[in-house]
């Protein structure tokens, strides 16, 4: 039985995801206009995207385990 | 250590940033540990089994070219040379990849060869396999150094972290995973970094894009950088129109150099003949999966101008417009194009995306690294060691080479990186040993696998000769405003080229046709030691042709690599 790259690749993005989330909340908004970005807080934004990716991720590793 | 002139200011990571880092390298050996149990024979190390599918095998595949040349180097292109950059990729990758799949690959994977040279051994003979298989270690080892520099020089300049500490660390963290996991656990990284230059980067270009008003927004920000360096307003934004002439484009070839040059000899050289790439291919678990990982790679490969090409684009824009307060750090007298991606990381991300965005780039330089370790095992213990040191070994024996070589392969790329470290553009070395190694051999490779006649002195002979051609050209030839020396013109300056990137397509020109030439001439002139029947699955006309009946049309590679490639057509037409 192999590894499926699938499952270390969701659980990291995961948790990269989650700490992206909670740190665009504490962190001080000044830190997003000090930056280029328009006072978007990209932390968050990216925390979403970073999680989403890796539940699909889990998903799949999870949905092709049970087909094997 | 040269001394490092640029006046980036130094980046300061919190702790959420080390944080960050620090999972991402526990993930990384956690994958080769959890592998470790697999590698139980040489075939699961080097090779990975033969048991992967496409779709990792074409992310890693892409991922192990993912390095330090294409991160930083495309986006200091991308400022330098503007949309003309997109060349490397829609003429010079996606063509060749595409031929890789439908002609190539059925060579590669169904004459059980294992290796690159090991396939040159059963098409000619022994000297052939023998004089690709060092020249190629010496390559592997040389671009793996070179990563293994240019993180550790980066990691010095924007972190202030210790130079000879980045390389052993670096080092040690390469060594344990590929020491645990083998080929598999590189190609998985491999695949972990793609995503994370993915979603790492693209918020950079689209926060980017918003800054300079978009494309059209871009296209005329960037019209004045073109018009100071004396070209016509929109030369930043074409990638065709002005390669009428070499003096009329920032890249100073013109469309001949560039189409011959690059997009054929360097690019099928590189993709059709590195065992670097054939080898993410070749550990795809039946010839269908081998075949389409090219495909497959070769869609995202087609859109990396947007992740890659476009910062470089955007940032020397925002440099030039006068209300802007990003600016590219200097290096003597002209802009330090190399750091343009640490410079709009700093200006864009704060803490936290920081973290990610620097993961990413450690990462591909790591998976550049990686790649090339892995090839270098596979290539010595099968090719170097079992083929002249020790012929009849157990499998036991030649796996513990492969680990002991993966160990030495690090050992010699901290010897490269100081190599590196002596020289003050490592690109242009790296260009320029493609031109030396890569160029002649894909004459090789054509002749032999398309040619029956070709022999086994004449592919010798072509490619000693190739390379030989490949120093006198570059002996003879120098590019502009460089000193004679290792960029050339060594034995004499007969030539001057507009750019290094001209001579480098020039360079690879002579060797290929010197090579080619040369082949066919000596195989007419020498006897065929194989015969037709040794030469079945190795040569075109002689191996029956893979049916695919039982595979959807859309999944056969012709079909599949038609479509990607009149993609790469539009594109071209698109910024023509």
């Amino acid at each position: 039985m192999q590894l499926d790259v699938r499952l270390p690749m969701g659980l990291l993005f995961l948790i990269l995801g989650v700490i992206l989330l909670i740190y665009g909340f504490v962190s001080d908004p000044a830190i997003y206009s000090a930056h280029h970005n328009y006072g978007l807080n990209i932390n968050i934004a990216s925390g979403v995207v970073f999680g989403v990716f890796g539940l699909a991720m889990l998903f799949l590793a999870k949905r092709g385990k049970n087909k094997s | 250590m040269p001394t490092i002139l640029a006046s980036i200011t130094t980046l300061e990571l919190k702790f959420v940033d080390y944080l960050i880092i620090g999972i991402y390298f526990a993930f990384v050996l956690g994958i080769g540990w959890v592998l470790r149990r697999q590698m139980t024979g040489t075939k699961d190390y080097l090779e990975s089994g033969r048991s992967l599918p496409a779709w990792i095998c074409a992310l890693g595949f892409i991922g192990a070219n993912l390095g330090a040349q294409e991160v930083m180097g495309m986006a200091a292109s991308g400022a330098k040379y503007g949309i003309m950059t997109s060349h490397f990729y829609w003429i010079g990758a996606i063509p060749a990849m595409i031929f890789v799949a439908i002609f190539m690959m059925p060579f590669y994977y169904g004459s059980k060869a294992r290796s690159v040279p090991e396939y040159l051994k059963l098409r000619f003979d022994e000297k052939t396999r023998g004089f690709n298989a060092l020249t190629f270690a010496g390559m592997t080892v040389m671009s793996s150094g070179i990563s293994m520099y240019a993180l550790a020089k980066l990691l010095n300049l924007i972190l202030g972290w210790n130079f000879h500490g980045c390389i052993i660390v670096s080092g040690l963290i390469v060594l344990a995973y590929i020491l645990m996991g083998g080929l598999t656990s590189a190609i998985y990284n491999e695949v972990l970094q793609f995503f994370l230059i993915v979603f790492g980067f693209l918020p950079l270009v689209l926060l980017g894009l918003k800054n300079v008003g978009g494309w059209e927004g871009l296209k005329t920000k960037l019209m004045p950088v073109a018009e100071n360096a004396g070209f016509a307003s929109d030369a930043w934004t074409h990638s065709w129109s002005f390669t009428g002439s070499p003096a009329t484009n920032p890249m100073g070839v013109e469309w001949f150099g560039l189409a011959m040059g690059l997009g054929f000899v360097l690019s099928f050289g590189y993709w059709c003949t590195d065992f670097l790439v054939i080898q993410r291919a070749m550990a795809a678990k039946d010839m269908g999966a081998a075949r389409r990982t090219p495909i497959l790679a070769a869609i995202p490969k087609m859109l990396f101008p947007a992740l890659v090409i476009a910062p470089g684009m955007i940032a020397i824009a925002m440099h030039s417009m006068a209300d802007s307060s990003f600016h590219l750090p200097a290096k003597g007298d002209s802009l330090d194009y190399d750091l343009v991606v640490p410079t709009m990381l700093s200006y864009y991300f704060p803490t936290g995306m920081l973290g990610i965005g620097l993961t990413a780039l450690m990462a591909s330089f790591m998976s550049g690294m990686a790649g090339n370790v892995t090839a270098f095992n596979t290539v010595f213990t099968y090719d170097i060691y079992q083929s002249y040191i020790k012929k009849d070994g157990s499998d036991r024996h030649y796996l513990n080479v492969g680990r002991w070589t993966t160990v030495f392969g690090i050992l010699f790329s901290m010897g490269a990186a100081y190599f590196a470290a002596a020289f003050n553009n490592i690109m242009d070395v790296l260009q320029l040993v493609f031109a030396f190694v890569n160029a002649p051999l894909f004459a090789t490779f054509l002749l032999g696998m398309f040619w029956r006649r070709t022999t086994g002195h004449a592919a010798f002979s072509g490619l000693v000769l190739g390379t030989v051609a490949a120093a006198i050209h570059h002996g003879l030839s120098l590019p502009e405003k460089a000193v004679a020396g290792i960029k050339g013109g060594w034995l004499s300056i007969q030539h001057v080229y507009p750019s290094e990137m001209a001579q480098n397509f020039w360079t690879a020109i002579w060797a290929w046709s010197t090579c080619f030439v040369i082949t066919i001439l000596v195989s007419l002139a020498t006897k065929r030691t194989k015969t037709d029947d040794e030469l079945r699955g190795l040569v075109y006309s002689l191996t029956e042709k893979i049916k695919e009946h039982d595979t959807a049309w859309w999944k056969r590679p012709a079909v599949f690599g038609t479509v990607v490639l009149l993609c790469a057509v539009v594109l071209n037409i698109l910024f023509f």
